[in-house]
């Protein structure tokens, strides 16, 4: 046994792209069957004709995705996509402030650290239904604002668009606050002082060199954050009711209470591709933009 | 950057009773010092010394203590402004380079910061890539990331200067560069000092470095100027012990003031042996007394040979050591003690020291090379 590992170990030494392949490989087959597999399904499935009771008949058919370009399901896709960016933003404006400042935290780092962490702990359902308990009109928002005599009626905050925003961006906040801490967590302080001593006030000195260098942190917060908020369904589901739909919640009416696969499938591959196409356009934009890498 | 000041006789910097503490440490202890328009000054010691912490309170990156002192700059007292309120300019001790902008963009960056006129910016960005030796059209549009150490060192230096500043910091810059560009680099820095008439205020530990290129050298130790003075006066009359080892190698002896005899004071040593001083204002009889004395002062003599009038002890050549230019005699007096002589070597080949390992000898020195040493 013992003689067969060391013949093994020993072949492999031999072969660099041997050993390259036998790490990809279990990760690679896992990605494969899990991934790559059902996408290939779902592309097959979107240009078949719909099931009577869910599924797909035999047949070659454009039509789910032609449906898709109706004005109704064109207003949705447009405002996921408004709010996908939207809570980019949000997240991005409330989240640097919080990265710089654990970036600089001196002994607090990992507490804070631990602090963005932390809600992972428990489920997003939960605590997307804890948010619901929170803003309802009797909720303990409106409690307290009642008692403080701050106002005199309950407002109406639960099954609104600020909900789902304030949702959103509350569920995507950490993702934003990691990558950036790890962009800010790696800059040379000497080149802060470096700018001062040039001449550089605060202000000056935060936009041309500590955003430029935290730059591909930006780029990878506001991915994790812009990719998952334009696919959610969840947080619109619950906080939005049903006038809040996202492309989301299409997809996934499609495949549960309508029963219609194909066309389910075919909105999936349209919003993939318009991920895919904005992403593109987004690092393209970034790379010209001046002062970056 | 702003125009110097018209009062050429004030100090450029001047640190009065000067202290910061950090926490429990103190890093500079009340120092005073001035420094003078044009001078090549340098702070050199050990690491902990305080050398970079002074130069960080001349730079505006620290604050002097609450009633630690004043930081004047150009008689104008600084303590409180922020580096980019003072006419200043630093090389970093990792040149501290912008990652993301071009050498160009680097050398401009001041400038811009500072509202020099766009048109007048690129030709001052040229000139001063010059000034280091930077062909602008080869280098002006890398990064950073595709420059050699020593490109990297040139571009900080451009960086610096082209701000024309009054008083330009360096911080240890060329610790990282390797020794033949290094020396190469100290001649350039003191040449760059003379033409351009700024201030340059140098930090080292390396004291060679010092030597070579100041015009001054505050030696620091434990938080304190250990002692201020040209080069030649910092090696050839070192005040404390510390200095004496410090910088080059010295010889000590120690011993009790006896008596005084003309110009000359005889000081007893533990042993009962008797060595000569020069008159000092500092000796008294009964007096414990420090001396120092360089290896080059020192000679090896046959014990029945010593010149009169020279101090003398008798020991046991331990080693021979081949330096090159110079020969050094490792020599074990009685007590244990070692005392290094060096002598020039003429040539082994042709002419080799009549000394060898475990022959007895007497290391001989003159009254009037001993240093008086004062407490560290």
């Amino acid at each position: 046994m013992a003689h067969v590992r060391e013949r093994a170990l020993a072949w492999l030494h031999r072969r660099p792209e041997a050993q390259a392949w036998s790490l990809l490989a279990p990760g690679g087959v896992w990605l494969l069957l899990f991934f790559l597999v059902p996408i290939v399904i779902m592309l097959v499935y979107s240009v078949m004709p719909r099931g009577i009771y869910g599924g797909v008949e035999p047949g070659f058919t454009l039509e789910h995705y032609r449906r898709f370009f109706d004005p109704l399901y064109l207003d949705i896709l447009q405002r996921t996509f408004l709010w996908a960016v939207l809570c980019t933003l949000i997240c991005l404006l409330l989240g640097y402030p919080v990265a710089y400042v654990i970036a600089r935290g001196g002994r607090w780092k990992n507490l804070l650290l631990f602090l963005v962490v932390l809600p992972f702990w428990t489920s997003f359902l939960v605590r997307t239904f804890a948010m619901i308990f929170l803003m309802r009109d009797t909720g303990l928002i409106n409690n307290w604002l009642l008692k403080l005599g701050l106002i005199q009626e309950p407002i109406t905050m639960l099954y609104t668009p600020f909900a789902v925003m304030t949702g959103l961006v509350y569920g995507f906040l950490p993702f934003m606050i990691l990558p950036i801490y790890a962009s800010l967590e790696k800059l040379d302080l000497s080149l802060l002082e470096a700018a001062e001593v040039l001449g550089a006030r605060p202000g000056a000195r935060f936009r041309k060199v500590t955003l430029p260098l935290s730059m591909p942190g930006v780029v990878a917060g506001c991915l994790l954050v812009f990719i998952p908020a334009l696919g959610s369904f969840l947080t619109s589901d619950l906080l939005g009711g049903a006038k809040q739909l996202m492309i989301g919640n299409l997809v996934q009416n499609q495949f549960s209470a309508a029963r219609n696969w194909p066309f389910g499938s075919a909105a999936s591959f349209i919003v993939m591709a318009l991920v895919l196409a904005s992403v593109m356009v987004y690092l393209r934009v970034r790379d010209r933009a001046p002062g970056g890498h | 950057m702003a125009t110097p000041a018209p009062h050429n006789n004030i100090p450029v910097v001047q640190f009065s009773r000067v202290s910061k503490t950090f926490g429990d440490f103190r890093a500079v202890d009340n120092i005073s010092f001035e420094i003078h328009r044009g001078e090549f000054f340098s702070m050199l010691g050990p690491s902990g010394c305080g050398k970079t912490t002074t130069l960080r309170l001349l730079a505006g990156f620290e604050e002097p203590d609450e009633d630690g002192g004043e930081v004047r700059l150009l008689g104008e007292m600084v303590n409180k402004k922020r580096p980019y309120e003072r006419q200043i300019s630093m090389v970093f001790q990792n040149y501290a380079l912008f990652p993301h902008l071009s050498v160009e963009r680097n050398v401009s960056f001041g400038l811009e910061q500072r509202k020099t006129p766009k048109g007048e910016i690129g030709e001052r960005v040229r000139r001063a890539l010059g000034m280091v030796r930077l062909k602008p059209e080869q280098f002006a549009q890398r990064m950073p990331a595709q420059l050699s150490g020593g490109q990297r060192q040139r571009v900080a230096l451009a960086r610096a200067l082209v701000l024309e500043p009054t008083i330009l910091l360096l911080d240890e810059p060329l610790g990282a560069i390797d020794l033949k560009l290094r020396k190469e680099m100290q001649l350039e820095l003191k040449t760059l000092n003379k033409q351009l008439g700024i201030t340059f205020v140098y930090v080292t530990h390396d004291q060679e470095e010092a030597l070579t290129m100041s015009d001054r050298i505050a030696v620091m130790d434990h938080a304190r100027v250990a002692q201020l003075g040209t080069p030649a006066e910092i090696y050839e009359h070192p005040r404390t012990g510390f200095v004496a080892k410090f910088i080059g190698e010295s010889n000590f002896f120690e011993g009790r003031a006896d008596a005084r005899n003309g110009g000359h004071w005889t000081v007893r040593r533990a042993d009962g042996g008797v060595f000569h001083v020069v008159d000092h204002p500092s000796l008294a009889p009964g007096k414990q007394v420090r001396i120092s004395i360089r290896p080059e002062c020192m000679d090896v003599w046959k014990p029945d040979a010593v010149p009169p009038g020279e101090n003398a002890v008798e020991g046991t050549i331990r080693d021979v050591i081949y330096l090159g230019e110079t020969m050094h005699l490792i020599v074990t007096l009685p007590g244990n003690e070692e005392v290094t002589i060096a002598v020039r070597n003429e040539g082994q080949l042709i002419k080799p020291l009549p000394w060898k390992r475990g022959d007895t000898a007497a290391v001989a020195w003159l009254p009037e090379d001993c240093q008086i040493l004062e407490d560290d």
